[in-house]
């Protein structure tokens, strides 16, 4: 393609990817490094209905002549990452002194909320992850023997957990296994335990939101290799079989090596959208026992007082775990893609 | 036009049906707010105005929308329904306006007590009042003989005693759902035992004290007799325990006890067995463990005069004198002139009349009401100390406080 062409022929890409991805980013940086000015505060009289009371506010006049002075608020540089809502690097610092062993320091680093949020949100990636994977697979392969005229009902059915949305999906799991409701109670039943309940629990609520979180994302991977299988080169299978490779064989080693650069982009997608888990969080009203990146973004923002500043180092702090989680992935594909150029 | 006019003539129809008539306003009305009956029926009132546009937006979510709703220029709301915590936001963003003019112009049905002024000027026309306060079951009572408690630790003893009894597995409901919910109970418990959030003068956080901890053990005791799921439950999930027939005692709000057992589907046990009583003392103290509240409405600062003149005229008909008859008047305790008191409004009245305290109303309460919703939930799993717990959101608050530059 000539140069001209393709400059042509990218332009409307790239023009809304700076729009809609770089502009965003950079506005996200600059309001993580400005904070809100310092309030000058007043004591004033409040009266209403309960009588009236000497109380402390805002004066407007004198912080909206600061305001002007300074648009953007004070430069804070990096405090707002290092504070305890987010890095908590004193924090972090003082556990490491002060604890008497590894075990003390991760139980005073789980209770900064970051790095709580942290163990939830790794923890929830690297089990939903594979184990979507395979389970997409696994529905995959079995609709692919199924009969002609069932695949469709079936594949129907298979994508139903992904065409409701998360939040309904969540709230509608989260009402079943209530103590009171269908599922929460036939698991009472089979443990024979009238106060087990899934929602006081925080490792049995890990268990609930990782659960759901692979009902939600297996069809996707299904769709995808679902795909995939119809393209797998039917003679490679048939010289499979008539070298005696038992069906087990064939998965491991014509169907899946085929597979794998759609498991590379469903793995991608998957760290990615895993990373930032937040529907289930809210649906499953289970903020007491996990809580993610983006959870905090919604907190902080929904607030009485918005803390714009906090949510967008939180912001900032998810696009980097986003790519540190990403490079090893991409390193294997920019590999591969310079192997097959040599 | 032909649009036009069908619509004109349709508003003139229903106002001329309804009993205020005669209610002109000449610019735009663009009402939010919160959504319960109280607060829908005042918008509702509003929008009987005829001239002009009015649209209302009533969610759960206000809070969410209404400061970012207002600070556009022309504001995209003229008026917010807000309550003495949410008013904060606002004032703390400089979006609403004075009312003085307003009101000795068009203020003629509002009482000076509805009238909320903040360093000399009117910010706000309040026209309902709220406390959370004690629901319970008259019936369960009866059978293990106990009076109706007046103290968090009568209500201790009462629950294990229908415990023991099999009346009740979980007698006692509570909104203890982590966040808002959570840190509202605590709010109410440490006032009760005479905590003050702040230090004198300061935007320093106090609740790493004495009152602190004794709040969080009767929190923590409290709890033992609730639903284990107690922490997912906010205020709707704990009324439908109650109209469930499942809690005895639970600390509500007043404006939720007027249609809690009218729901279809409540058992007739539990239809009859409802009863309303004032907040309750703990450790000993006489001010009661709750806070007061009002709702009211404010004028967005960004509208031009006519708009906020067409705003005020029809908020001040929502909540005209002449609108209270038999619908509205158990909707809410009304700071309106003319209402007269329902059987459902006596626990709010108990709460004001007992000196409960209104809820801060400080530029940085938001912060520290934040971090106590987020950071109490391990103590009452059982997994910290409950000084650890007040040290945690002590810390949490000073973080955002300072980040907001209030230390």
């Amino acid at each position: 393609m000539k140069h001209k062409t393709f400059f042509w022929f990218i332009l409307p890409t790239v023009a809304a990817m700076l729009l809609f991805i770089a502009l965003p980013i950079v506005s996200v940086v600059t309001q993580s490094v400005f904070t809100s000015h310092g309030a000058v505060l007043i004591e004033t009289e409040n009266c209403g209905p309960f009588g009236c009371k000497v109380e402390t506010t805002i004066d407007q006049k004198a912080t909206a002549k600061l305001r002007e002075e300074q648009p953007l608020g004070r430069f804070s540089g990096l405090d707002i990452y290092f504070d305890r809502g987010h890095l908590a690097v004193n924090e972090v610092a003082q556990a490491w002194h002060e604890s008497a062993g590894v075990g003390d320091f991760l139980g005073q680093l789980n209770n900064l909320p970051f790095y709580r949020a942290m163990a939830f949100t790794l923890t929830f990636t690297f089990t939903v992850t594979p184990l979507m994977l395979a389970f997409g697979l696994l529905i995959a392969l079995s609709i692919n023997s199924l009969h002609q005229k069932l695949k469709g009902l079936a594949i129907f059915f298979s994508l139903l957990p992904m065409i409701v949305s998360p939040l309904i999906g969540s709230l509608v799991l989260f009402w079943m296994i209530d103590s009171r409701g269908i599922l929460g109670n036939a698991i009472q039943w089979v443990f024979s335990d009238p106060d087990l309940s899934l929602k006081a629990s925080t490792s049995l609520t890990w268990m609930m939101l990782i659960v759901y979180g692979i009902w939600h994302a297996a069809p996707f991977s299904f769709v995808v290799f679902y795909a995939g299988l119809q393209t797998v080169p039917q003679e490679t299978l048939e010289s499979a079989r008539i070298d005696g490779a038992s069906k087990w064989q064939q998965v491991r080693y014509v169907i899946v090596p085929h597979l794998m650069p759609l498991v590379t982009f469903v793995a991608l997608m998957q760290l990615m959208d895993n990373f930032r888990v937040f529907e289930p969080i809210v649906g499953f009203n289970s903020a007491a026992h996990a809580t993610s990146l983006s959870w905090f973004v919604f907190n902080d923002l929904s607030g009485e007082t918005r803390q714009l500043s906090s949510a967008s180092a939180t912001s900032v702090l998810t696009i980097l775990g986003v790519a540190v989680l990403l490079t090893p992935v991409l390193i294997r594909t920019w590999r591969d893609f310079t192997a097959k150029r040599a | 036009m032909k649009f036009n006019k069908i619509a004109l003539a349709s508003a003139m129809l229903a106002a001329s049906s309804m009993s205020w008539a005669g209610c002109q306003i000449d610019g735009r009305v663009s009402i939010i707010g919160n959504e319960f009956p109280a607060i829908q029926a005042v918008a509702a009132n509003a929008q009987e105005c005829t001239g002009g546009e009015i649209a209302s937006n009533l969610t759960a979510d206000h809070q969410k929308l209404n400061v970012a709703g207002m600070q556009g220029n022309p504001a995209e709301y003229t008026s917010a329904i807000v309550a003495n915590s949410s008013i904060v936001a606002l004032m703390n963003e400089d979006v609403v306006r004075p009312l003085g003019d307003l009101v000795a112009k068009h203020g003629q049905g509002i009482k000076k007590n509805q009238l909320i002024t903040i360093n000399g000027e009117i910010m706000a026309v309040a026209f309902m009042a709220n406390a959370q306060h004690l629901v319970y079951r008259s019936d369960m009572l009866a059978e293990v003989g106990a009076e109706v408690p007046t103290t968090y630790e009568d209500m201790l003893a009462t629950a294990k005693k229908l415990r023991a009894n099999g009346i009740a597995e979980n007698p006692v409901g509570g909104a203890y759902a982590a966040g808002w919910n959570l840190a509202q109970e605590f709010n109410n418990m440490f006032l009760g035992y005479g905590g003050e959030h702040f230090k004198a003068g300061s935007a320093e956080a106090n609740v790493n004290t004495a009152a602190g901890v004794n709040t969080l053990n009767m929190m923590k005791a409290l709890s033992e007799y609730m639903n284990p799921d107690f922490l997912t439950h906010d205020s709707n999930a704990t009324n439908a325990e109650y109209r469930a027939g499942n809690v005895a005692l639970m600390n509500m709000w007043g404006s939720r006890a007027a249609t809690l057992v009218t729901v279809d589907g409540v058992a007739d046990e539990v239809k009859n067995g409802f009863a309303i009583a004032g907040p309750m003392t703990v450790g000993g103290g006489s001010t009661p463990a709750s806070t007061l509240w009002w709702d009211g409405w404010t004028i967005a600062k960004n509208i031009s005069d006519a708009d906020a003149e067409a705003t005020f005229i029809a908020m001040a008909n929502g909540i005209a004198p002449s609108q209270m008859d038999a619908e509205m008047a158990p909707l809410a305790v009304w700071l309106i002139d003319g209402y007269e008191p329902t059987d459902k409004a006596k626990g709010v009245f108990a709460a004001a009349g007992a000196g409960t305290i209104p809820y801060p109303m400080l530029p940085y309460m938001g912060l520290l009401h934040t971090a106590i919703g987020n950071e109490l939930s391990d103590f009452m799993q059982g997994k910290e100390s409950a000084e650890q717990a007040l040290s945690d959101i002590e810390a949490a608050y000073t973080a955002a406080a300072k980040e907001k530059g209030y230390l």
